[in-house]
């Protein structure tokens, strides 16, 4: 894995660290609450199509990954961050989409094209929110 | 930490056994997306009385049996009773006299509209199309999904197959790794079926209306952030030559309904 700088443009640049990127994205912290809201979104952060997390109102949630509840007590913000920006760098063959990268994908919707799934503010108030969820 | 960093590796791994080990293992139980559905959508498809798809069905009874004005034939004057089209729709697409192509149902329709009834082409997903290919694919019901044992027909299901493999869209997902890897889990609270063309046109609750395969294949890109192919395209010939093959054996249900 290394250490090395990843630079795609239109996008910031970051540094991979082992398994993790050590670095928010912006600079800054991001807002949990915004990075709640990012998460339950069906549209804008998806997660819940795949995961299931500690959300009683959302009725709907997805069985095809391991549910985000205690994801914060399993991983620290670092790992989490790159888990969210490219889960691929980790695992060439995961289903989980990459958030912060535009290279390298096929056949892109027009509207979508050259622009990554969150933008990096949205990346850090998710990692946020992420590391709020400890184990109870 | 490096109880967790190992944790992480595992996770990769383990993922990539488990995802190998599928792709080895030939489907071991088909099944049609009737079986993912719950009772009540079951038992609406099942009553002909209560499924909607029956609607176009019988439209497409009273067509069959229209003349037009150019050629004064109707579908019955050259086919007869429209019986005669049992078994049709579970060997298609297929290659036709006339076309250096394989041609889906719809399309072998509109041939018939446009070279022997000299009427106009019916648009894609038009009404009276998606009726003409509901009568006719419902004569195949019950009857196994059988394609014709063509090899010109191979290198078109090939590049069906290489279609469904392909990571692509925003989201960088494949048709298998949803439809193969996934089928059975939920996404969103909805269960993911293993993508056989059992029932079509079909008639799905969210499109308040009756739908073709390609239609439902338009439904599935958009979700990944794929760029649709063009109306026209030969790519939904092939992914529905490559989806007819993969269920060979499976019995139609047209018309199917699906949530
Ligand atoms: C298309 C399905 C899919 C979507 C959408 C998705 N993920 Fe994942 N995610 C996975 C899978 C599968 C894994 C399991 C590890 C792997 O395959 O890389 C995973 C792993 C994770 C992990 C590590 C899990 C753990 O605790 O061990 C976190 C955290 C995570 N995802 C967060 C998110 C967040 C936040 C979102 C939305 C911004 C999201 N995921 C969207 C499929 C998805
Ligand atoms: C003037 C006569 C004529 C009319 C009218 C006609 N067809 Fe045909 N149809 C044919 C012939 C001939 C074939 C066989 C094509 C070939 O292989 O050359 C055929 C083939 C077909 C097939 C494919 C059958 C198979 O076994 O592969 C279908 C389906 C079909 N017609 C449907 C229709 C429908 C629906 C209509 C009315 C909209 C219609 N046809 C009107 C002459 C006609
Ligand atoms: C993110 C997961 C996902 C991906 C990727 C995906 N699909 Fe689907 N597909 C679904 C779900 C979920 C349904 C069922 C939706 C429903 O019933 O509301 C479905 C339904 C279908 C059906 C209908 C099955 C039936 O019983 O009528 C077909 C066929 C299909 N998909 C084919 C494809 C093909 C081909 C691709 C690739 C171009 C694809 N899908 C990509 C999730 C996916």
């Amino acid at each position: 894995m290394g250490n090395a700088v990843h630079a795609e443009d239109g996008l910031r640049p970051y540094r991979i660290v082992g398994d993790a990127i050590p670095a928010p994205l912006t600079g800054e912290a991001g807002d949990p609450e915004r990075g709640r809201a990012i998460v339950a979104n069906r549209r804008v952060g998806m997660c819940l199509r795949c995961h299931s997390g500690p959300f009683p109102q959302e009725r709907f949630q997805g069985t095809l990954a391991p549910p985000l509840t205690g994801a914060g007590s399993r991983w620290t913000e670092k790992q989490l961050r790159l888990r969210i920006v490219d889960a691929a760098q980790l695992n060439r063959d995961t289903i989980m989409p990459p958030y912060y990268r535009t290279d390298g994908l096929e056949r892109v919707a027009k509207g979508f094209a050259g622009k990554p799934i969150l933008s990096a503010e949205q990346i850090e108030d998710v990692v946020a929110f992420l590391a709020t969820l400890k184990d109870q | 930490m490096s109880g967790l960093r190992r944790g992480s590796v595992c996770l990769g791994l383990c993922l990539v056994a488990a995802l190998t080990a599928n792709a080895q293992t030939d489907a071991p139980s088909r099944r049609s997306g009737y079986h993912d559905m719950g009772k009540p959508l079951q038992a609406m498809q099942d009553d002909d009385m209560a499924n909607p798809g029956m609607l176009w069905v019988g439209e497409g009874a009273n067509l069959w049996n229209q003349r037009f004005a150019a050629a004064d034939k109707s579908c019955a004057d050259c086919h007869g009773a429209v019986q005669s089209m049992s078994g049709v729709a579970a060997r298609y697409p297929a290659f036709t006299a006339g076309s250096d192509q394989p041609v889906t149902l719809e399309q072998r329709i509109n041939l018939c509209r446009t070279q022997n009834q000299r009427a106009d082409r019916l648009a894609d997903g038009s009404r009276e199309l998606m009726a003409l290919t509901a009568v006719v694919a419902h004569q195949s019901r019950n009857q196994p999904i059988a394609p014709p044992d063509d090899p010109r027909l191979r290198p078109f299901i090939a590049a069906g197959e290489a279609l469904y493999r392909l990571r692509q869209g925003q989201l960088n997902l494949s048709c298998a790794q949803c439809h193969d890897d996934n089928a059975g889990r939920k996404l969103a609270g909805v269960t993911i079926p293993q993508a056989h063309p059992t029932g079509y046109p079909i008639y799905r609750l969210e499109w308040q209306s009756l739908g073709s395969l390609k239609r439902r294949l338009r439904n599935c890109l958009v979700g990944m952030r794929a760029e649709p192919y063009a109306p026209d395209a030969p790519e939904y010939v092939q992914l529905e030559l490559f989806l007819m093959d993969r269920a060979r054996g499976l019995k139609l249900e047209t018309p199917g309904v699906r949530p």
